[in-house]
């Protein structure tokens, strides 16, 4: 199938890729002979694949992810391996074992993350889209962070079948690009059902991003508004929600009561869930060699102090806290009454709007280096997690920039109602589009 | 509170492979974690999740699978064509 091979030599100045793929070949259909970056948790056939993970040096996947599999029968050309948190944990790509991404609209900041290759290879035009996973924002946060677009697909519209799981009751896999319509063409490709992924759904993507919002209800969460977030960035976004009244959709004030422990249950359900995931890797099966003459857990010890980085460590170490006698009822058990109640708050509001509006990121891109406390980085998710624990769409857009630094404009919508986020988005980037 | 001998013993739990100049600064940051999680103290609620999907499950019929050379390629350490493990006894 694949006939013509393309020639990709970026000039990698942001450290946006862990490999590059210098000859890539491609095929037909409608990516014929585009060039797209794939996030390093996303297996591909032949070519290495780490999570940005000392752990995982080495692995060659002997089978493509089910998307990758999708965007070559398209006949895209794989450019590459993007940098990222290892494994995913981070919202800055400063946790990779590889050295950080830088972003292309000021070198000294952070693109965000954890896909914050990927969003910097687009960025950087160095290609025309990507993929990326979003588990509580990764997707999101590097797209509002470099200024571009980026799509979270509901929960089981993308099959993660290849997807190296880290917590994988609330990641998905999802298109990055510079337009609302090639991230749309490209999430055309990537949905619809698989049977190698249990909670795939049986829902295609064919969409014709539309620009006509007159009458569309969008909800204005007060909380998206409140502390923590830097008045400059809620003016921009502001002005975009203005924007789109213009067009002529309704603005309607709201609330979600449950965002007060959106967060802290999003953290406690995502590492209790890593703790489980990456308990496979041991040295044995795939990357780091174990020495398989001492004792299973000397050996086991040994390769995981040794591979793993100190935030995917303490991201175990907190999920076996979570879920440890005596303490699973205080945490994990509260954590998903919590996540019931962000999904029952999403679902009341959806009966009286049609979409939610607020920023990505409560602020601009941070300095390299500024989010060294743990919790301090955690907290700067506190508005895309939401969107992860009730499984909805979202998508972020640029929507002006403060101190120079790109913001992004967060539309969440209803379960399987991507078109309509991907329209809203659409919408805005048509009215502003210079 | 979390205390030292707890992240020790979380460590050897979750087989991280934990020293003890590490135990300080790791108990630290556990403590300002847990609590901030505490404020799941608050939440009401029964939890009773609401689904329309159940178990998919497909029949258990043999299909095609990596011939095992492939399946091992990326083991470090092997033995006749099977993967080579740290001893468990």
């Amino acid at each position: 199938m694949a006939e013509h091979t393309i020639s990709f030599n970026p000039d990698d100045r942001y450290n946006a890729f862990l490999k590059v793929c210098e000859k890539p070949s491609f095929g037909e259909g409608k990516l014929a002979g585009t060039a797209i970056a794939v996030k390093d948790n996303i297996s591909t056939q032949g070519i290495e694949t780490t999570c940005a993970s000392k752990i995982l040096k080495g692995y060659v996947p002997p089978y493509d992810a089910h998307a990758v599999a999708l965007i070559k029968n398209a006949g895209a050309a794989i450019a590459g391996k993007t940098n990222m948190d290892e494994f995913g944990m981070g919202s800055t790509t400063e946790n990779s074992a590889f050295g950080p991404t830088l972003n292309p609209c000021d070198v000294s900041r952070v693109p965000g993350g954890s896909s914050g290759g990927s969003a910097a290879a687009v960025a950087g035009g160095m290609v025309r889209m990507a993929l990326g996973t979003d588990t509580g924002g990764s997707i999101r946060c590097p797209a509002a962070f470099c200024g571009i677009v980026g799509l979270k697909p509901t929960y089981g519209r993308v099959s993660r079948y290849g997807l190296i799981a880290y917590a994988n009751s609330l990641e998905t896999i999802g298109p990055m690009a510079k337009t609302v319509s090639d991230v749309s063409l490209l999430m055309s490709v990537i949905a619809g059902h698989d049977r190698k992924d249990t909670t795939s759904y049986d829902k295609p993507y064919n969409h014709t991003p539309s620009a006509d919002i007159k009458g569309l209800r969008i909800g204005i969460p007060e909380e998206y508004f409140g502390k923590g977030v830097d008045p400059e960035v809620a003016a921009s976004v502001r002005r975009a929600i203005s924007r789109l009244e213009e067009l002529g959709a309704v603005t309607v004030p709201c609330s979600t009561p449950s965002m007060e422990y959106a967060l802290a249950a999003y953290y406690v359900i995502c590492t209790s869930e890593a703790s489980s995931n990456l308990a496979r890797f041991d040295g044995v099966r795939y990357g780091l060699v174990a020495d398989s003459k001492k004792s299973w857990h000397a050996a086991y010890q040994e390769i995981r102090k040794q591979g793993f980085g100190p935030e995917v460590r303490r991201r175990i170490m907190l999920g076996t806290f979570a879920l440890s006698s005596g303490y699973y009822g205080k945490y994990y058990a509260k954590a998903q009454v919590a996540r019931e109640n962000v999904r029952k708050d999403f679902a009341r509001l959806f009966y009286e709007v049609d979409v939610l509006c607020g920023p990505t990121m409560p602020t601009i891109a941070f300095k390299l280096g500024e989010k060294s406390d743990p919790l301090s980085m955690y907290l700067s998710d506190i508005l895309t997690v939401p969107v992860n624990l009730a499984g909805i769409p979202a998508i972020s857009v640029p929507c002006g920039r403060v101190q120079g630094m790109p913001v992004g404009l967060q539309v969440m919508g209803r379960p399987f109602e991507d078109e309509r986020v991907i329209d809203v988005a659409y919408a805005y980037e048509q009215a502003v589009k210079p | 509170m979390v205390t030292e001998k707890d992240v020790e013993h979380i460590g050897e739990l979750a087989d991280i492979g934990i020293d003890t100049t590490e135990l300080a600064t790791f108990t630290g940051q556990f403590n300002a974690i847990v609590e901030y999680f505490d404020v799941l103290d608050r939440v009401q609620g029964d939890g009773a999740v609401a689904r329309d999907l159940y178990n998919v499950l497909r029949d258990d019929v043999v299909e095609p699978s990596l011939p095992q050379e492939e399946a091992t390629r990326n083991a470090g350490a092997q033995e006749d064509g099977f993967i080579k493990a740290p001893r468990v006894m």
